[in-house]
């Protein structure tokens, strides 16, 4: 179905609304086109409208790729529900392009029949060719499955603003919120809350502020004035636990997470760290907050990074560092040094494609191996990973918590689909959060003297630092004798050493909270396991088939080293496991080796997540051969 | 718990910990150690306030045989430890002891980047010119030429000079001295010692065992003379057994002259530390033996602000306009909506 605009056909009788359980839309232009920008006005506006919203930016991997090309695309797709979403949605209802090669590289995820609004101003030859068409797909036929709108966005929003008094180029600028305007008539959304933002943006800007109210203004009247749209959909409010929200990424709950941790222990937080995406707006956002007395130090490199990190920690700050898999790669040797010290410490991976550069702005879950495994020597660690994007604040205190009662660095994965996604956050009361009670000695441990490598019954030693009198100590990375940690290089204290530190890690599994089932707690056909960034699409995968009927559980890993103490009780309740992973199969390997426990694994690593529906056809497959056998 | 230390007077053997020190006997680095603790007393630095950190090679035992806090850390990376330290707590004095391969090779990147900070630190480079601790393979200070196991036809790399390199850095204290020249090195150290910045003193140090004598040409009594010149602020470049020679500026050169006749002192290139133009300085340790007597003594101390007094400042600013931080605030940030 094509429909064009000229001329503006009036409206006869008011658009019929239909009512959806949750609509995904995706912005999709050229990085300088704001695509970010409308996209996150969208969710605010649907989130206190009552909406649960759950986000996935696009970005390109060029800063300033060449406007209109392929790598210069950007996009923003939000999902918003009346029901619990756990995703960025898996197919889109509605594409907003504009330009070529925003369609170019979106329309495959357009579902058959799904709206695609086009900005038919910028289909132009030369950037029909930059997007690499040789014909305009508007007009040979090529996009016949779906509806096709065909918007002259620029030429109306250059209508609406013309009296605003901006330059042609500037009124350019405004075609988002045009774009914006219609989607908000589209999908029964107020404006209110854009306008407010507006306002408080631009207030101080009187033309711009206009031009902007007006474009946004122009493109949902032009929505209502039009019998374009056969109908309009709404979205009702969904049933969310009453408070008081906010909208958090996974980069900005970890850096509160982080920020959190130090102010219940009433400590400096030290963050060292070198930039890299998609990492970095964990040190932009702590940067900001200097008046909670966090200290960054941005490093010459991720080596220097994380030693700072540690001689922070030996100094007494919480201290942790940021960066994604080659920053870990290059910091590995200084975790081990870390490990050999005894110091606490957290490293956060915001994992991305690789191997090497890889795909620096696309997910992946590949460094699970590397965290577990990737030093020299025996040298465990303990690792985490993050669900949500909400779920980094906890997981954050979470590292914090085990490195200082263990004494050890922890690592902490998230991943860019984490880092960048967002989610309504429930704001906590910080009087209701957890003490962190973070104590140092000051009194000798022995008779006359300290012994730094001296242990509680858990195996952890004392944190002592530097500006305490008596405790004057030294440590380093050559093995430790047991208990004086004096220079040690008995082949006996060495082997007793090494098995030392791997049950001071194991010990940490009596505080990591038993795993859940989220299903069948008696155990069944088949648990769909999973870690990190892949919660969302199983969870929701494993409830539509629940609701089919099918005999599926799953549960969900966020302590990997160690895992929790019931892992292999829980997994021999069923008869077959599934690890989806963005890897693969780095978990299966871990959960093969530890339980012997022939999980089936689930690959993709596309620099994208998993889709709920990918998930869903799988386990339907597993099921029905399971089925197919017994008949 | 022990107080004491911080009311009674210590001496440099109270610095030392109960560990056997185990260098080869000979090295020059029981003099760098001897020094040190001796300097310690000196400026009454209090154990539990001193930490010092290393990296590895024979210079980064130094830590064991203090009885402050200590560590020993990775290849190269002491600096980095060592900023990481002094920003956690910036009360702490803090030393870095490290060596050529450790500082100027695996740790290159760390020494320019802590200097150019001017992080509050001390930078001890014990310069071997070798590797001691691998069993004798060239250095990045080790001459042209220079026949080592790993170099049996003499090595084709030229050296790096580490004054050069700390003084392009714009390091704010840098100083040379002389394992065996006891006197002097102490001098340099406390001066190091009472700098407020990144402090950097290369001390030639005798490796006994794989590189001897490498620096018999500045200190055998035959030869010392005629081979370094003590710097001192204020002062002319006067050498030679019987103070006859000077250093000179020929243009932009230094060239050699001898006094007496037509050349008075007042002629000779006379030594400025302060000057906050770091040419001066660059052009001394550009002097290398055997062209030119080679500068001992302190080539630059001039005053800057400290990485973690600017760091600290922007913390106490921040708590000034803001207030201390209040988690309620931080989690309000941006727009919020109420769920009912
Ligand atoms: S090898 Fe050389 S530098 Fe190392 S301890 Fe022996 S003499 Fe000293």
């Amino acid at each position: 179905m094509v429909v064009s605009i000229e001329p503006p056909v009036t409206k006869t009788k008011p658009t019929p609304v239909v009512e959806r359980e949750e609509i995904t839309v995706r912005f999709a232009g050229d990085s300088g086109d704001g695509m970010q920008l409308v996209g996150t006005q969208m969710t605010n506006t649907s989130a206190m409208f009552g909406n649960d919203v759950s986000t996935f930016p696009d970005f390109p991997a060029e800063i300033r790729a060449p406007a209109g090309t392929l790598a210069g695309v950007s996009g923003y797709q939000l999902n918003f529900g009346a029901r619990k979403l756990r995703t960025a949605g898996d197919t889109v209802n509605a594409l907003i392009a504009m330009n070529p090669a925003a369609l170019k590289t979106n329309v495959e995820d357009l579902e058959q029949g799904g709206i695609l609004v086009i900005n038919d101003d910028a289909f132009n030859p030369t950037n029909l060719q930059k997007a690499g068409y040789k014909e305009n797909p508007l007009e040979n036929g090529s996009l016949e499955r779906y509806q096709l709108f065909r918007i002259p966005m620029e030429k109306l929003t250059a209508e609406a603003c013309k009296d605003t008094g901006l330059t042609a180029r500037n009124i350019a600028r405004c075609k988002n919120f045009y774009s914006l305007g219609l989607v908000y008539w589209l999908y029964g959304k107020s404006l209110e809350p854009t306008e407010r933002w507006l306002q408080d943006k631009f207030g101080k800007k009187a033309d711009v502020l206009s031009a902007n109210l007006k474009a946004l203004r122009a493109g949902y009247y032009f929505g209502e004035t039009t019998d374009m749209f056969s109908v309009r959909y709404l979205v009702p409010a969904a049933k969310i636990a009453p408070g008081r929200y906010r909208k958090v990424t996974g980069n900005e709950a970890l850096a509160m997470g982080l920020i959190t941790a130090a102010r219940l222990a009433n400590k400096p937080l030290f963050y060292g760290s070198y930039p890299i995406t998609p990492a970095s707006d964990i040190l932009h956002e702590l940067s900001r907050h200097k008046n909670f007395d966090v200290r960054t130090f941005q490093a010459e490199d991720e080596i220097a990074a994380i030693t700072s990190v540690i001689g922070a920690s030996f100094a007494g700050a919480l201290a942790v560092t940021g960066t994604s898999g080659p920053g870990v790669a290059l910091k590995q040797e200084a975790i081990a040094l870390a490990i050999m010290t005894e110091l606490p410490l957290v490293i956060v991976n915001v994992q991305r494609g690789g191997p090497s550069t890889g795909l620096p702005t696309k997910t992946e879950q590949a460094d699970l191996h590397q965290a577990i495994w990737g030093r020299n020597g025996e040298a465990p660690c303990c690792v985490l990973a993050a669900s949500t994007p909400a779920d980094c604040f906890h997981m954050a205190m979470e590292a914090f918590r085990i490195a200082v009662q263990y004494m050890t660095p922890v690592f902490l994965l998230s991943d860019g689909y984490l880092a960048n996604g967002a989610e309504p956050w429930l704001i906590p009361d910080p009087s209701k959060l957890d003490k962190f009670v973070v104590k140092h000695p000051t009194t000798h441990n022995d008779t006359d003297h300290f012994l730094p490598y001296k242990r509680n019954p858990d195996l952890v030693r004392e944190w002592a630092i530097p500006g305490t009198p008596g405790l004057e100590h030294r440590v380093g990375g050559l093995e430790k004798r047991d208990i004086t940690g004096d220079v040690c290089y008995e082949p006996d204290n060495h082997d007793h050493m090494i098995r030392l530190r791997r049950q001071k890690i194991d010990n940490i599994a009596k505080t990591v909270p038993p795993l859940e089932i989220y299903g069948n707690t008696n155990g069944g056909e088949l648990l769909v396991l999973g870690w990190g960034s892949t919660y969302g699409p199983i969870t929701s995968a494993v409830e539509r088939c629940r609701s089919k009927g099918l005999d599926v559980s799953s549960a969900h890993l966020r302590y990997l080293d160690p895992m929790p103490q019931n892992s292999g009780e829980i997994l021999k309740k069923f008869r077959r496991v599934l690890i989806p992973e963005m890897n693969l199969g780095q978990l299966r390997a871990h959960i093969r080796a530890t339980f012997l426990i022939d999980a089936i694994g689930m690959n993709k690593v596309q620099g994208k997540p998993f889709t709920i529906n990918e998930i869903e056809t799988q386990i339907g497959s597993l099921l029905h051969q399971q089925n197919g056998r017994k008949s | 718990m022990s107080t004491e230390s911080s009311v009674i007077q210590l001496t440099a053997k109270d610095y030392a910990s109960d560990q056997d020190i185990r260098w080869c006997p000979g090295c020059g680095d029981y003099s760098i150690l001897q020094q040190v603790k001796k300097v310690l007393a000196t400026v009454g630095a209090k154990r539990e306030n001193t930490v010092f950190v290393s990296g590895i090679g024979c210079s980064s035992r130094f830590p064991y045989y203090m009885s402050t806090y200590g560590f020993h850390s990775i290849h190269g990376r002491a600096p980095a430890v060592a900023t990481g330290v002094k920003v956690a707590n910036p009360a702490l004095d803090v030393w870095v002891a490290t060596g050529d391969g450790d500082g100027l090779s695996i740790g290159g990147n760390h020494f320019l980047h802590t200097i150019r900070r001017n992080v509050n630190l001390k930078i001890l480079l014990f310069n071997n010119r070798i590797y001691g601790l691998t069993k004798g393979q060239y250095s990045p200070t080790s001459p042209l030429g220079k026949k080592t196991k790993s170099t049996p036809d003499g090595s084709v790399d030229y050296p790096l000079h580490p004054i050069s390199v700390a003084i392009g850095a714009e390091a704010t204290f840098v100083a040379r001295s002389i394992d065996v020249n006891v006197k002097h090195l102490e001098h340099v150290l406390e001066r190091a010692a009472k700098h407020k910045g990144t402090a950097f003193v290369e001390i030639y140090q005798n490796c006994n065992i794989f590189n001897d004598m490498a620096f018999e040409y500045a200190t055998s009594k035959e030869t010392k003379d005629d081979t370094t010149v003590f710097l001192e602020h204020g002062k002319p470049l006067i050498f030679g057994k019987d103070k006859k020679k000077g250093i000179r500026l020929h243009g932009m050169n230094p060239e050699i002259v001898e006094l007496g006749g037509d050349i008075k002192e007042d002629d000779l290139l006379f030594h400025d530390e302060k000057q906050v133009e770091p040419s001066l300085a660059y052009l001394l340790s550009r002097m290398h033996f055997p062209e030119f007597p080679e500068p001992m003594g302190v080539f630059r101390a001039v005053e800057r602000p400290t990485y973690e007094d600017m760091l600290m400042g922007q913390v106490d600013a921040a708590v000034r306009a803001k207030g201390p931080g209040k988690l309620e605030d931080l989690y309000d940030d941006g727009e919020t909506w109420v769920v009912n």
